[in-house]
């Protein structure tokens, strides 16, 4: 009977996605409720809760150190998008050119980076530029007449060398994405325009950068993810979570100093939902404008 | 023709600049691994090519000394293997659930799938901390398997995947009197295995790479996975040059040897979210 009732296809499905509704429930959306709950309240490991209010919100919002925490992701972001769609775009593109040669050794030697792990190249990128004479950065500056500089004590330095980081990172799997992605335009419609007398720039800007704007979205829509959330490479490269000044606290390193390093879970917990409330609005902001809804209704 | 050369080698020569300083890195930490830790400290990371400091004393501790780098090792090893295979079957059986049934709720549970690849996980390091804390699970593989175990990356490029598999196939198995499990396991799996390969790797990468959470998880140096154990190593009261340097570099030799051996797959697997199906 109850094999019966296990077997029956109205049944079948349900069995089929059960272990994706235990692991939502308990791994995801009860986390995420309880996150919910802790940012109301004053919490502590292996001690009573208190409801207290709106006060972990109104504190964050005169939190200096939070602010800065803030601005600093925000604007790591925003430099990881300027520069991580634009050259690896323009990689793919020149890369996909007939007259490349050698494709896929540089296909291969961009992507390698990403094979490393964050604690790996973060521990790579420390030592690189690091504030020795003889550091590898620093003896490069120096064949151009420039004085050792303290990268990782600077704000602008120490973003160059995150950036830096990401760069050496990330371009090459953008790159593959955009490849990707330029293998779905059809040849014909560059020969076309070519009859047509169009110039190289005109194809460019005319069908290549329209016609990649489904991949374009998707690396935007990561990258943002990313570099909102971005924190081990900034612990990384200070050698744990505190930066001269907090030049490298992130949204999620300070949720992690309040959180795990103060036991402060309420509090942290609150950074977590403005985190959230944050990546949510850039997401539907920037899903809507760029009109996926829409398509994903149609199909 | 003469015009198309130059345009050749030009484009060869912006490659080669990038591409060189692409690879410095490696060849920085490579060099440095054949230097005494010491070096390092004195001098920092380098590209001086000195014959004289250099020797395979490194590599000879790192093979021999008494230190936990190759239980870090193989526990990465084995909570890799553990994690790919469990995500892949788990997920693979979520994502037919998707693909070949209509049901009540179907939709909103998909939602559910699409909002997990939307909220950043970082959001639930803590809360997960605590239930972890209140389920005993402390310090144990499970609490770093469990959660993952139905990503959601996952689901979502195999349900694309079986949705391109013709519908007959399940109607020529009930007309054959097969149960809906024996459909998915006799006929739909064996046509899935190309898709198994892409999202092993992509599973595979993220577990050997994995940090943040098993670093809160995990307590005890004999269950340090090897990011973990390698950012040990680093302390603020002094690092451990000559095991890090070399450590590191060996730590990336496996996965480049798998990407040069299964190329294709990892540029498969890397980029199947972007594909849209």
């Amino acid at each position: 009977m109850i094999k019966r009732f296990i077997y029956s296809q109205k049944v079948a499905p349900y069995v089929f996605v059960l272990p994706f509704i235990l692991v939502f429930t308990i791994f995801w959306a009860y986390p995420l409720l309880d996150s919910f709950e802790m940012s109301f309240q004053k919490v502590a490991l292996g001690q009573e809760s208190n409801w207290v209010g709106f006060a972990n919100y109104e504190k964050l919002l005169g939190d200096k150190i939070f602010l800065k925490a803030l601005a600093n992701s925000a604007i790591y972001m925003i430099l990881t998008l300027v520069i991580l769609i634009p050259f690896p775009m323009m990689f793919a593109v020149l890369i996909n050119s007939k007259l490349m040669w050698g494709r896929e050794f540089f296909k291969a030697s961009f992507f390698f980076p990403a094979l490393t792990s964050v604690v790996v190249a973060g521990t790579i990128f420390r030592l690189m530029f690091g504030e020795m004479e003889g550091s590898l950065i620093n003896s490069f500056l120096s064949l151009f007449g420039i004085e050792p500089i303290k990268f990782l004590k600077g704000q602008v330095t120490g973003f160059v060398a995150l950036l830096a980081l990401a760069t050496w990172r990330w371009t090459g799997v953008n790159m593959l994405y955009f490849l990707s992605g330029l293998k779905n335009i059809p040849d014909d419609y560059y020969e076309a325009a070519a009859i047509d007398g169009a110039s190289k720039w005109q194809q460019f800007t005319r069908i290549t950068i329209p016609l990649l704007k489904p991949t374009s979205i998707y690396v935007l829509t990561i990258s943002i993810y990313a570099g909102l959330a971005m924190f081990i490479e900034s612990m990384m490269l200070w050698n744990g979570n505190n930066s001269p000044k907090n030049i490298g606290l992130t949204i999620v390193g300070y949720l992690y100093r309040q959180g795990i390093e103060k036991n402060n879970l309420g509090y942290a917990a609150a950074v977590g939902i403005v985190l959230l409330a944050i990546t949510m609005i850039i997401n539907v902001t920037q899903l809507s404008i760029s009109g996926l809804f829409k398509k994903e209704d149609q199909s | 023709m003469r015009h198309e050369k130059m345009t050749k080698i030009g484009l060869f020569f912006i490659f080669a600049i990038v591409c060189f300083f692409i690879l410095i890195p490696f060849y920085a930490i490579a060099l440095a691994s054949f230097k005494p830790g010491g070096d390092l400290v004195r001098y920092g990371l380098n590209l001086s090519f000195d014959l004289s400091v250099m020797s395979l004393n490194n590599f000879v501790y790192l093979f021999t000394g008494s230190h936990s780098y190759f239980n870090w090792f193989f526990n990465s090893v084995f909570l890799t293997i553990v994690q790919v295979v469990l995500t892949l079957l788990i997920s693979a059986t979520v994502a037919y659930g998707f693909a070949a049934y209509n049901f009540v709720g179907k939709n909103f549970l998909f939602i559910c799938v699409l909002m997990i690849m939307m909220v950043p996980f970082e959001i639930l390091l803590l809360p997960l901390y605590k239930l972890t804390n209140d389920l005993g699970l402390m310090n144990t593989y499970s609490a770093i398997v469990l959660p993952g175990i139905a990503s959601a990356a996952t689901i979502f490029f195999f349900r694309q995947y079986i949705s391109g598999i013709p519908k007959e196939i399940i109607a020529a198995g009930r007309v054959d009197g097969a149960s809906e499990y024996g459909i998915y396991v006799r006929l739909i799996i064996p046509v899935m295995k190309p898709s198994f390969a892409a999202m092993a790797i992509l599973n595979g990468m993220n577990s050997w790479n994995n940090f943040i959470w098993p670093f809160m998880v995990l307590s005890e140096t004999v269950k340090y996975t090897l990011p973990i154990g390698l950012k040990t190593l680093l302390t603020p009261y002094g690092n451990n040059y000559d095991l890090l340097i070399v450590g590191s570099f060996f730590s990336i030799v496996p996965i480049l040897i798998l990407f040069l051996a299964f190329q294709k797959y990892f540029i498969d697997g890397m980029t199947a979210g972007a594909v849209k199906g």
